[in-house]
């Protein structure tokens, strides 16, 4: 869980482009979107991208996003859970 | 307020106009499709497009073709139709029938070419249209040169993109042209194609409603695309019969400096461009008959354009959205929601806003449920778009 | 009504002239991204979002900031302060981009945060949400900068007393070549006008456009 966790963390920062981001900035428990990151609707869907491009797991629904970007860890949870 | 309306102005009048859609090739054909209450919008397969079926709202291509070659060869100059793009053929075959016995003359130097797209010829970046078309056509301003050397137009075209407000934006433009006196009439057209591109970014965005998009509504699920084209003919000397007499009276836009692809959440802004435009305008909102919004059926713009018209004091006045018939056309959708205004205000007709059942915004706005009798003296046009633009027009009988 | 080019920033060939001064220049820089990039760490900014744009959008950004470093807007009404920008190739630069993530259905992942840059008005966007500028906006396209119709356009948003300010300009990119001249309008009156040394305070016009547009 932890490589995931580590491995999720340089592709969320690849993917959105958060340049001046470094892995060790992130708090796995930390909340993605608000405080944290402060990612907004476009990261969002971006997200759903990576997974998608990345791990191969499509998200049907995209209001179920809010629960799965609650954090670098529930990410690594559902991939954990869902991954192909 | 902040801004006056300068005096001296030429009324600006809109001599004809045409509209091409998935409704048909003729403001009256449109018109008259709307008045059935069809809509144009239909699941697609077409995997050129995208890989599953999905809602567009397309022109039938080959009555465009059939149309399109049937134009006087002494315009055609022994080009062949291939040679042309289908954008270009829309906004050829819709300026030649809006042109059409009036007049107007695009030789003449008193004539401007206003061209409203979003993204031109965008589907030339296609592996499948590599070969055909020139890599130069990809910008704007060689579809513009296009156009213009079509018809013989003088002066360059000005070209607008500015998201889905370019179409009014570009009636803006010309509008304010003529009425400072830097040209007497304007030709202006919007279009836009539904392409693989197009497609396939708003479906990144989650944005695209699996079924006919409900503007307004509370089971609203996204908005569905179109393509099309639409041509207004503006000039500073009125027209004769039934075109006389209906003006651009007012028109603003503004920014919400919020979000580049989200709208504000309060609504301001759109509010002060409508506010702005009935300043310009001279009216209060109780001389408004009708408002055709942006209305594209996602969740955010319905909801804050619906606390805009609060803001603006237009919670009393009929409106609908026309994207539940021809989808959202983008660059054209400036120009054919108005051109279906200006004839809700000639037939005297409210048109109801096809896909609404629920009112499913915070604000009770009167929304068009039927085809509706009504003296329309002025009516409201809206737009906003990405980039966080607004924009309002006014169009008033003289 | 005589109007002012209050301020000004000119972008090209790994150079930025800022209201007559060289304020950067970097022989060796081969790429667009190279040069935006290191402009905008030494303008010390502090705006990550910066990162997420595309290349018109971090031009004509940077662009804005730099003049409103020079000249302040803040005394202005927002929605008395308008954007009108323009350049040639639209949002085409952007839109190869895009196209890349959808060509190969194979590999078919449309990127949102690329697609809402394939308009070419979003860099307005940006900097409206930087500067709380809310008025008039539009964007055109040319072949070639036209400072006669951005001139047109621009004063008449003066007269019609749309606008109290206006930022104006070009910003151009594709690919390796990349061009911005972003100018600041203001009326004469303004009484903060008058704090300009009248060397800076050029006449805008056709012709200063042009002038400010060359690449020397």
């Amino acid at each position: 869980m932890d490589e995931l966790i580590e491995k999720l963390k340089k592709e969320v920062i690849e993917q959105l482009n958060l340049e001046e981001v470094s892995p060790e900035d992130i708090n796995p428990d930390a909340s993605l979107f608000g405080e944290g990151l402060g990612l907004d609707s476009i990261d969002a869907l971006e997200l759903i991208v990576l997974l998608e491009k990345n791990y191969g797991i499509k998200i049907e629904d995209p209001k179920d996003g809010k629960k799965i970007f609650q954090s670098i860890r529930t990410m690594a949870e559902y991939i954990t859970e869902h991954k192909k | 307020m902040g801004r006056l309306n300068v005096d001296g102005m030429k009324p600006v009048y809109i001599l004809n106009d045409n509209i091409i859609s998935s409704l048909g090739f003729t403001t009256a054909a449109n018109v008259a499709a709307i008045e059935k209450g069809t809509i144009g919008i239909r699941l697609t397969d077409d995997p050129d497009l995208y890989p599953t079926p999905v809602q567009l709202s397309l022109v039938d291509t080959s009555e465009l073709d059939k149309r399109f070659s049937t134009l006087p060869d002494l315009l055609k100059k022994n080009k062949p139709a291939g040679s042309f793009t289908r954008l270009e053929k829309f906004m050829i075959l819709s300026v030649y029938t809006a042109l059409a016995d009036q007049p107007v003359t695009p030789g003449d130097p008193r004539t401007l070419l206003v061209i409203s797209t979003t993204k031109g010829n965008i589907s030339l970046l296609e592996a499948r249209y590599q070969s055909s078309f020139s890599h130069k056509r990809l910008y704007l301003w060689e579809l513009g040169r296009v156009v213009q050397q079509f018809f013989g137009f003088i002066n360059p075209p000005v070209i607008i993109s500015n998201a889905c407000i370019s179409g009014i934006l570009a009636l803006m433009t010309a509008s304010r042209f003529l009425k400072s006196g830097a040209y007497d009439h304007a030709v202006v057209t919007g279009g836009d194609i539904n392409s693989e591109f197009v497609i396939a970014g708003f479906q990144s965005f989650q944005a695209i409603s699996p079924s006919p998009c409900k503007p307004f509504d509370l089971n609203r699920t996204g908005l569905s695309l179109g393509e099309g084209c639409g041509t207004i003919l503006l000039s500073v000397e009125p027209g004769k019969g039934m075109n006389q007499g209906i003006t651009i009276t007012g028109a603003a836009t503004t920014n919400d400096a919020n979000h580049i692809s989200g709208p504000s959440r309060t609504g301001q802004e759109l509010a002060d461009a409508i506010g702005l435009a009935m300043h310009e305008a001279l009216i209060t909102p109780a001389d408004i008959g009708f408002i055709s919004a942006h209305g594209t059926a996602t969740s955010f713009n319905d909801e804050m354009e619906s606390k805009a018209f609060e803001l603006a004091g237009l919670t009393q006045v009929p409106v609908n959205s026309f994207k539940g018939y021809w989808g959202h056309t983008l660059g054209a959708a400036g120009l054919i929601e108005s051109i279906a205004s200006v004839s809700s205000m000639k037939e005297n007709m409210l048109y109801p806003s096809a896909g609404f059942d629920t009112l499913g915004v915070p604000v009770p706005l009167k929304v068009i449920r039927s085809l509706t009798a009504s003296q329309i003296n002025v009516c409201l046009k809206t737009a906003s778009g990405f980039g966080g633009c607004n924009a309002a027009i006014t169009f008033q009988k003289i | 009504m005589n109007l002012f080019i209050t301020s000004y920033c000119h972008l090209h060939d790994n150079r930025v002239i800022v209201n007559d001064r060289l304020v950067f220049y970097q022989e060796n820089i081969l790429k667009f991204a190279d040069f935006i990039k290191t402009v905008y760490k030494q303008e010390q900014l502090n705006y990550p979002k910066f990162y997420k744009m595309d290349s018109i959008s971090k031009l004509g950004f940077l662009a804005a900031e730099i003049v409103f470093k020079e000249r302040s807007i803040e005394g202005y009404n927002p929605g008395m302060v308008g954007v009108v920008l323009s350049n040639s190739s639209s949002s085409l630069d952007t839109d190869i981009v895009f196209n890349n993530s959808i060509k190969d259905r194979s590999g078919y992942f449309p990127s949102p945060s690329v697609f809402v840059y394939t308009l070419p008005n979003i860099v307005i966007g940006e900097i409206c949400i930087k500067n709380r500028i809310k008025g008039e906006n539009a964007f055109f396209i040319s072949e070639s900068f036209n400072g006669r119709q951005l001139f047109n356009y621009v004063s008449e948003l003066f007269e019609g007393n749309r606008v109290d300010a206006c930022l104006c300009g070009w910003v151009e990119v594709m690919g390796t070549q990349y061009h911005s001249l972003v100018t600041l309008v203001e009326k004469e009156g303004n009484p903060d006008a008058e704090t300009v040394p009248a060397a800076k305070k050029r006449l805008f016009n056709e012709e200063n456009l042009n002038l400010l547009m060359v690449r020397n």
